[in-house]
């Protein structure tokens, strides 16, 4: 018989309780047994995949925390967006070189007589 | 037929009786399936809702399946206060009460020497978050709009900069905090970073990890997390619990984790 003893209040639960924590545990932790309804491991897993790829409710997902969708090219046009995002960035710099290079050059023509 | 049986979770006999007004998964208060040493904790539910094709369907609903996992861990979060339970994944469904008592007789062993293992323990979670994507300095005043290419390449440096130092502290920090969590903790896990905007957290989860921490050193856990609160700017720590045991009852072999 167990007489728990006396434990810190509880953090983070309650009506506050952060759903992704929740989630977490109930979904991905715990002990995996077949019952006779065939909901099975794979259902499960299959579900949080679907979870994170919801196309009915991504604002859901997001709010889970749930959006590596979204820094994946194939899968989001944001990814994408940033990708593009990135490649401006990088071309800015080259600029920028290409531009301090050529002052230099500039100023080094025109220090010479 | 009284419909089918979610269970959700597995311990032994306790004195303790649950709270009166604990609902379980729809509503209906939660049970207890005794069968030798162990007793199976659970609900009596609908075939509408939990038969296989039904269940299935549900569990691409977002709010139906945050309904049964609140309810799922209510149940769980009650039992933890008079006992040590094993909590089973969410949807776990018998057709009725035998085959629930044949469920545990098929592993009765098992789950008496994972119950062995976590009788008296409780999970913490510890959750370490960096706090800006930018550095402060730069969010605080927006930096000038670049005058030259140059600018924009000293700009771009040094934000990149300050963004590596604070990822370079965070990382040392959730080592080290880790580390000294370890020494309090008889186990412990490190999860897939979350970035729960749910909570109202703002920043990138770097940390998520779990402890095992025997219920009597629970209160010297809190306050080693505690103390590391106020520790580095730009970083924040996010305790919860007490939880059961859910990382570590899935796992029959003990041992620890390094960072």
């Amino acid at each position: 018989m167990t007489t728990p003893s006396r434990l810190p209040d509880p953090y983070g639960q309650g009506s506050g309780a952060n759903l992704a924590d929740i989630l977490e545990r109930v979904l991905d932790k715990g002990i995996v047994i077949a019952g006779d309804i065939r909901i099975n491991l794979l259902d499960i897993e299959l579900l949080t995949i679907k979870l994170r790829l919801v196309v009915a409710s991504v604002d859901k997902a997001k709010e889970m925390g749930i959006d590596w969708w979204e820094s994946d090219p194939a899968l989001s046009s944001k990814a994408r967006r940033d990708e593009l995002t990135r490649e401006n960035a990088e071309l800015r710099e080259r600029l920028a070189r290409l531009e301090e290079l050529g002052l230099e050059t500039r100023r080094a023509q025109e220090e010479r007589p | 037929m009284t419909g089918l049986r979610y269970v959700y979770a597995v311990c032994r006999p306790f004195g303790t009786p649950l709270q009166a007004q604990l609902t379980g998964v729809g509503g209906d208060p939660p049970r207890l399936v005794p069968h030798h040493d162990l007793v199976a904790v659970v609900s009596h539910v609908p075939e509408a809702d939990f038969a296989e094709d039904p269940l299935r369907a549900h569990l691409e609903d977002l709010d139906w399946l945050t309904g049964v996992a609140r309810a799922h861990q209510g149940v769980i979060d009650a039992l933890t206060t008079v006992t040590t339970p094993l909590p089973l994944r969410l949807g776990t469904v018998f057709r009725d009460d035998s085959g629930v008592r044949s469920m545990i007789e098929a592993r009765e062993e098992s789950f008496l020497r994972v119950l062995d293992r976590l009788e008296g323990r409780v999970e913490w979670g510890v959750k370490v978050y960096v706090e800006a994507e930018r550095p402060p300095e730069a969010s605080a005043a927006p930096a000038p709009k670049p005058a030259s290419g140059r600018d924009y390449l000293r700009q771009r440096r040094m934000q990149t900069r300050s963004q590596d130092d604070l990822w370079q502290r965070a990382e040392t920090f959730a080592t080290r905090l880790h580390e000294t969590l370890c020494e309090s903790a008889e186990d412990s896990r490190l999860h897939a970073p979350q970035n729960p905007t749910l909570s109202g957290a703002s920043g990138r989860n770097v940390l998520n990890a779990a402890y095992l921490v025997p219920r009597a050193r629970s209160e010297e856990f809190v306050e080693r997390v505690d103390r590391t609160k106020d520790g580095v700017p730009g970083i924040r720590v996010e305790l919860t619990g007490p939880w059961a045991a859910y990382s570590f009852a899935g796992e029959e072999t003990a041992g620890k984790e390094g960072p």
